[in-house]
């Protein structure tokens, strides 16, 4: 029999139609796998065997009734533990939410449900998203399936981990800045970021509105694109969701044809600071996309030098209002202040959020704070919306040149935990290349496109394209994907080493 | 605490001169609240309305009431505002218990209207109030500060937080300072709300209750010496619950900060409370230019843009204007320039208008609201709307009095058993026993009596001299205890002496 954990969400549902296959067996098996080595990756902060195994049981009875069920129906799935589910808790990586339970759920969450996806649990991520490793989770860092000593990327290493680690076929991710296709790249997963407003944010935990996007995390290009598909569309709770049509990316992936395609590689986003072994990966793919008849040109974008400025502005700024609501006065954690009899509810504020945050998200609270603060306010947030604008117009401009953008996902593979935990700048340049999408709006995909050279670690390729033509993404990606297993002879998770299996 | 000098306010103002500016928030009638589908129904149990979105529970988000921006948009109208082609919304930073996100979602440089003004009426003379901005915002959650003596959060032993109120609509309604003559700013003041309060009503999109809260109005006042150009420090007076406390409020102010200042002392920058019942004000949140709110446009709302025709369509929508509607009342109702200024003045014209609606005649309901009632509003401190009595009981009460069952004396203890929620006023008639003799022959035998016992006045009746008849009506009035009608009294002695 086939291991079942080892299958994609498309396999999947296809013998679950075919009824080769019970969704309570997937389920089981990949329970099962979750037990065995999720101690070692840690990619899980609540694990829901029995829910996951209620929702499979009521979906192969529905099934066997001959009910017409989603296409994704019975496949399993994780939850980064930052969008709201029902009745199982979320904590966004944070001690200030221990323990709280919502009495609703996420948009996402609801779309995922009403499919019949079983919901395995809720994956590791920076406290609040705020990071690019998973090392800021108030419950411990998610460790890299590639190799356990290194970090998963991050604030979704949770989900990219399980997805890489065999835990889950399928992952809801968030991407404020990169967190979902740093860790793609960094795991060798496919992630991507929707275009703004594609996905609806009600019940996604807001870092910064205006960037925050959740999105896939999986092993193929088309999974990604069949859950695209699933948790798009417009959301009457989200005022700043998109009212169209969601792109027909399903489609775009099964085409996979990049001929005639125009295609830009972004000069500003490589080479100098970037990893040798990562730059000639990703020269390489480029090179397939080529020679698949794809026309490839430099595009010069100057103003993304200014991106990673602004983004420490506008992020900041607005997660420090965002976060304002966890005061302990209607839910969370709450401290008292200790050695005061009669504590105000002012003091009870300031303790519990010292108390229920950690160093990062303090840190960027702080931050944004002083941007907004009067005085500072045109120097600091005023410049860093200004810096929106010129990097949309030139975006603008570059895809009436193009049709998509490539850059490397990020400088690096990934690295060691623990390497730039107390140097939150180094920390914060790995998301150089990933950030300008989130400044503008557009929608990117990271692929894995093979291992660097000097560490044998992955390296993701990053696709941008216009807003709301995510379309384009699926197609040149998948594409892609076919020409390197091609190469490659499989897939570049089959290289990735076995990890130690606990029974 | 200090106590505070007070300089009399006409000595005050022999050296000052008041910077006043008016913030009124109205709390819109709309079935839902601002930002989420949660009902607004006034006085449901504690924390019965709420939702993850008015909670603010993590990952909830906002999505504006249309039929709120509708009213923001007519009532900018209303009040010859500019409509804003494009606005946002803005997030105003600052921790409170009460306030479920700890920030409010308001408007902050780019409101819905804008450059507005009002034309107010005090003693004949025409003031024009500007607006500078009229912009949409949500009302927080309500504190109960429990235990401590005067209800406030010093010294209370906890608090509870309703939080039904967070969310409701509020429109905020802003004057640029208003420029009058420093006597009359009390009166302008007083004036204003209640122009406010009749053009909003108008429009129905609020209750305009100030008792209920629905109608807030805040004085910002600061005195700069006469002769002076600097401004002074301003205070804020909140809890200001009628439109007799706004003028007194006003006054107060004037009379604190200019003994603040005589004694050289420093005003300090707050919020003050309006104490209804000693006409004072006392201390609230100290409030500083430092004070940072932080403001930035929310993020999680699309901008709203009404299009020129919506705005054509509702200013279509617009009642008569209040002054035309005015105009037209006085003249429909026959009304004196005086009587239509004391009915302003009074803030009884939707009254009366609904009196005359149920039956009445427009002098008879002029007679009960500007006499018995504005007299009852005064004494008691209660807005005139609040006093426990509805213009259709004042018109029953009036077609008693019509039907000769009782006489306006009588009516009034009607008034005190309706009030006191005794029944209907035909009931209040009944168990109180107050209705006038109308029995003839009971009358009849007091009037015999009465002529009996002043014989001169009878035989100057007699002689044609009808203006001593008062004096026989008295004495029957006396012995009937007030229980008959003085007409019907008038008839049988003229009858008998005839």
């Amino acid at each position: 029999m086939t291991d079942l954990t080892r299958s994609t969400a498309d396999e999947l549902a296809q013998s679950l139609a075919a009824k080769e296959v019970s969704s309570v067996e997937v389920t089981q098996a990949l329970v099962d796998r979750i037990g065995a080595v999720d101690g070692a990756i840690h990619a899980f902060l609540h694990v829901d065997a029995d829910g996951a195994l209620a929702t499979a049981a009521d979906i192969d009875d529905r099934r066997a009734r001959g009910e017409q069920l989603s296409y994704l129906a019975g496949v399993p799935i994780a939850v980064k533990d930052v969008l709201a589910t029902r009745g199982m808790p979320t904590t966004c990586g944070s001690k200030i939410l221990d323990g709280w339970i919502p009495p609703y759920d996420a948009t996402v969450t609801a779309k995922l449900k009403a499919a019949g996806l079983p919901i395995l649990g809720k994956t590791n991520m920076d406290e609040f998203a705020m990071g690019s490793s998973t090392e800021h989770s108030a419950y411990g860092p998610t460790h890299n399936p590639w190799d356990t000593t290194r970090i998963p990327g991050g604030s979704g290493g949770g989900s990219a981990a399980a997805v890489a680690a065999f835990e889950a076929p399928l992952a809801i991710g968030t991407d404020t800045g990169g967190s979902i296709r740093q860790p793609g790249a960094l795991t060798g997963t496919v992630g991507v970021k929707p275009t703004y407003g594609g996905v609806s944010r009600y019940g996604l935990v807001a870092m910064a509105s205006s960037l925050d996007q959740a999105g896939p995390v999986t092993r193929t290009v088309l999974d990604a694109a069949l859950l695209h598909e699933l948790i798009a569309g417009h959301d009457p709770r989200d005022s700043t969701s998109i009212p169209d049509a969601v792109p027909a990316v399903v489609a775009a992936a099964r085409r996979a044809d990049v001929k005639g395609l125009r295609i830009g590689i972004v000069k500003e986003l490589g080479g100098e600071g970037f990893q040798p072994g990562v730059q000639a990966r990703f020269t390489e793919a480029v090179d397939l996309l080529t020679a698949a008849g794809a026309e490839v040109v430099e595009v010069s974008i100057p103003s993304t030098k200014y991106a990673l400025g602004a983004y420490y502005l506008v992020m900041p700024s607005e997660a420090s209002s965002n976060l304002a609501k966890f005061d302990a006065m209607r839910y969370g954690v709450r401290v008292p202040p200790a050695g005061v009899d009669d504590p105000s509810a002012e003091q009870v504020m300031a303790t519990s959020r010292d108390a229920g945050f950690g160093d990062e998200v303090k840190r960027r609270i702080i931050l944004g704070t002083y941007a907004l603060s009067s005085g500072y306010y045109d120097a600091y947030y005023g410049s860093a919306q200004k810096v929106r604008t010129v990097l949309a117009r030139d975006f603008d401009a570059a895809f009436a040149d193009v049709d998509l953008l490539v850059s490397p996902t990020s400088p690096t593979t990934a690295y060691p935990l623990g390497e730039k935990l107390d140097d939150p700048l180094a920390m914060y340049l790995g998301d150089v290349a990933t950030i300008p999408a989130n400044l503008v709006g557009i929608p990117g995909l990271s692929l894995p496109v093979g291992l660097a050279d000097e560490d044998g670690l992955p390296v993701g390729l990053q696709f941008l394209a216009p807003q709301k033509a995510d379309d384009r993404l699926y197609n040149a990606a998948a594409a892609l994907e076919r020409l390197l297993e091609e190469k490659w002879g499989g897939t570049l998770l089959s290289r990735a080493p076995e990890l130690e299996v606990v029974r | 605490m200090t106590v505070e000098t007070l300089v009399p306010f006409e000595e005050a103002l022999t050296r000052y001169d008041p910077v006043m500016g008016l913030e009124i928030h109205i709390e819109l009638n709309t079935a839902t609240k601002m930002f989420c589908g949660c009902p607004t129904e006034f006085g449901a149990e504690p924390n019965t309305q709420v939702c993850p979105v008015c909670l603010a529970l993590p990952g909830a988000l906002p999505v504006v009431n249309a039929k709120a921006v509708e009213s923001a948009i007519r009532m900018g109208l209303a009040l010859n505002c500019e409509i804003a082609e494009w606005c946002r919304f803005a997030r105003k930073n600052y921790f409170y218990p009460d306030m479920p996100k700890n920030f409010q979602t308001s408007q902050y440089d780019e409101p819905i209207a804008f450059d507005g003004w009002v034309d107010v009426e005090v003693d004949g003379e025409t003031f024009r109030i500007e607006i500078e901005r009229a912009h949409m915002e949500e009302d927080t959650g309500k504190a109960l500060h429990v235990g401590g003596s005067t209800g406030r959060i010093h010294g209370a032993d906890f608090s509870l937080v309703d939080y039904n109120r967070a969310g409701i609509p509020l429109i905020e309604i802003v004057t640029r300072t208003i420029e009058v003559p420093p006597e009359k700013a009390p009166a302008v003041a007083r004036a204003y709300v209640s122009y406010v309060r009749d053009l909003i009503g108008g429009l129905g999109v609020s209750d305009v209750r100030m008792d209920q809260g629905s109608l807030r109005a805040d004085v910002n006042l600061s005195l700069k010496p006469k002769g002076s150009t600097t401004l002074g420090t301003r205070s804020e007076t909140k809890n200001v619950n009628s439109f007799r406390s706004v003028e007194r409020a006003v006054r107060y102010e004037i009379s604190r900060h200019a003994g603040i200042l005589d004694a050289g002392g420093k005003v300090v920058q707050e919020t003050r409370h309006f104490q209804e019942d000693t006409g004072t004000t006392l201390s609230g949140r100290e409030k500083s230019d430092a004070d940072d709110y932080r403001y930035f446009p929310e993020p999680d709302l699309a901008p709203v843009s009404p299009s020129r025709e919506w705005v054509k369509e509702l200013r279509a929508t617009l009642p008569e204007p209040p002054a035309v509607r005015r105009a037209r009342l006085q003249s429909d109702w026959g009304f004196s320039d005086l009587d239509m200024r004391d009915t302003i003045g009074a803030g009884a014209l939707d009254l009366i208008v609904e009196t005359v609606e149920a039956g009445t005649t427009p002098q008879a309901a002029k007679k009960w609201w500007l006499g018995e009632m504005a007299r009852r509003s005064n004494e008691s401190g209660q807005d005139i709307h609040a006093l426990g009595i509805t213009p259709q009981q004042v018109a029953e009460i009036q077609a008693l009095i019509d039907a000769g069952r009782i006489n306006d004396k009588l009516a009034r203890s009607v008034f005190d058993g309706v009030i006191a929620g005794e029944g209907t006023a035909e009931e209040v008639v009944v168990a109180r026993k107050l209705e006038v003799v109308s029995d003839d022959g009971a009358l009849g035998a007091a009037v015999d009596r009465a002529i009996e016992g002043d014989p001169d006045a009878a035989a100057k009746i007699r002689a044609g001299n009808l203006g001593v008849a008062g004096a026989l009506i008295g004495a029957v009035m006396k012995e009937m205890r007030g229980q008959a009608d003085a007409g019907r009294v008038r008839e049988l002695i003229l009858e008998k002496l005839s």
